[in-house]
């Protein structure tokens, strides 16, 4: 049943994606925010709602309960999250071409597990291995070319792209080490629950990280669902372009007529 | 006669004197920040608070700059009345949302750490917010417009890399394409936001 819904979802993402670029409106490499076509707008506007509503009920609390937790036992969290996402962009550099990065990554993710007992500290960092950015295959599926489709609200799994989201089935697809470890092969240390519980843990450590700014967002928003969507696109446009530097990119040209 | 040269001596050099003194971004910055820091911790009200940060954004944020900024290419279209009556939303509702925001922190800590000179125009500030127990640093750049040295103002905040004045734009421009780009229906929005 799992695979079907995954394959039902990749076809439909990749439809989205085909549509997008015979229009023409989506060129390849091209991610600018403002160009990204939300195809499904009302579709993702009722998802989002469903996330919300989501969040209000689940996320929400938990993470304002876990927030409260003594700041070594979250940042011990958050490394091991970290170390095991380790895995997916160890793989990412290597499709990407960073091969220093990855064995930066790699060094780390072996420290880390094993000093840094299972992840819970990063002892890599004070051994020089630093650097840490996390890649998935959607940023790779990016750098090969590849443009972002349709942009795509996911249920529970929030803003995407069509490329986006067929990059995190590949995950699925053998191309998350910890999947396979934990739910695709049944191993003696690990099983399904290890898997879902680290995703649910994730989804509730970014909850409480950003806890404040998403309440300030939604209180202050005119249109939330274009705020949220803004900033996922333009998070992932840096992310595909390895750059903090968006003041770069930015087109300068509204301004100069404004100051005119 | 001595009095008289050194009168005239005097008079020179202030004619002379150059009155316009030319603000660095980042001590304007700092020196922004730490109006605000001492603002919101103070033992005020929060609207008392929020009325003293409306006047700090009024002295050092381009507002009217921004409000066009954030209307893209709709500008362009709107009479010199509807120009005028956007600015004046724009305003309330900028100064409402950024009081209010602004409003939750409690002596939040904000380090300038460097500048960026893009062009003659526009300098980056670098700073870093301080994690607290509860929220992880967050570093942010801001985007001074230096055209006037002595008079530098805010145009953007960019906040880990994500402009908000660029997702103002975009939350606008959605605004406005679920109401055929009738910009009736974005006044509408702000009046709302601003009497709520």
């Amino acid at each position: 049943m799992k695979k079907i819904l995954i394959i039902i979802f990749t076809t439909y993402a990749l439809t989205l994606n085909v549509i997008a670029s015979d229009d023409g409106e989506l060129i390849l490499k091209k991610n600018d925010p403002a160009e990204i076509e939300d195809c499904s707008e009302n579709f993702n506007r009722a998802t989002f709602k469903f996330n919300q509503a989501l969040d209000g009920v689940i996320f929400q609390p938990v993470a304002s309960v876990y927030r409260k937790l003594p700041s070594p036992a979250k940042t011990g969290v958050s490394n091991s999250l970290e170390n095991i996402s380790h895995l997916i962009t160890i793989p990412n550099n290597l499709i990407q071409g960073d091969f220093r990065q990855a064995g930066v990554n790699t060094g780390r993710f072996l420290v880390n597990t094993t000093i840094g007992v299972l992840g819970l500290f990063d002892v890599a960092q004070h051994l020089g291995l630093t650097g840490f950015e996390k890649e998935d295959y959607g940023q790779s599926l990016a750098t090969l070319g590849v443009g972002p489709g349709c942009y795509i609200v996911l249920p529970i799994l929030g803003p995407s792209t069509a490329r986006d989201t067929v990059g995190s089935t590949l995950n699925f697809f053998g191309g998350d080490p910890w999947y396979n470890v934990t739910v695709r092969n049944d191993t003696q240390y690990f099983n399904e629950a290890n898997y879902y519980t680290s995703k649910g843990v994730s989804g509730v450590d970014f909850r409480a990280k950003n806890y404040d700014s998403i309440e300030n967002l939604e209180k202050n928003s005119l249109d939330f669902y274009a705020s949220v969507k803004s900033l996922y696109l333009q998070d992932r446009q840096q992310k595909i372009l390895n750059t903090k530097k968006i003041t770069d990119t930015q087109d300068d040209s509204d301004w100069e007529e404004i100051s005119q | 006669m001595k009095i008289k040269k050194i009168v005239v001596v005097v008079f020179l050099y202030l004619l002379n004197c150059n009155y316009s003194y030319s603000i660095e971004p980042e001590i304007f910055v700092q020196s922004t920040v730490n109006r605000a820091s001492k603002i919101l911790s103070e033992n005020i009200s929060k609207e008392k608070k929020m009325d003293e940060l409306r006047l700090i954004a009024k002295e050092t944020v381009d507002i009217r700059g921004i409000g066009f900024y954030t209307l893209g290419s709709v500008r362009k279209t709107l009479s010199d009345g509807q120009k005028k009556r956007y600015a004046m939303l724009f305003e309330e509702y900028f100064l409402k949302s950024f009081s209010s925001r602004l409003a939750e922190y409690t002596n939040p800590e904000i380090d300038v750490q460097s500048k960026e000179i893009l062009s003659e125009n526009y300098t980056i500030v670098n700073s870093l917010l301080k994690g607290t127990a509860e929220r992880p640093e967050v570093k942010i750049d801001w985007r001074i417009y230096t055209k006037n040295p002595d008079n530098p103002l805010i145009r953007d905040l960019i906040i880990e890399g994500l402009s908000l004045a660029r997702t103002q734009k975009e939350e606008f421009s959605s605004i406005l394409n679920s109401n055929d780009n009738n910009i009736n229906a974005l006044f509408k929005t702000l009046e709302e936001f601003s009497k709520n």
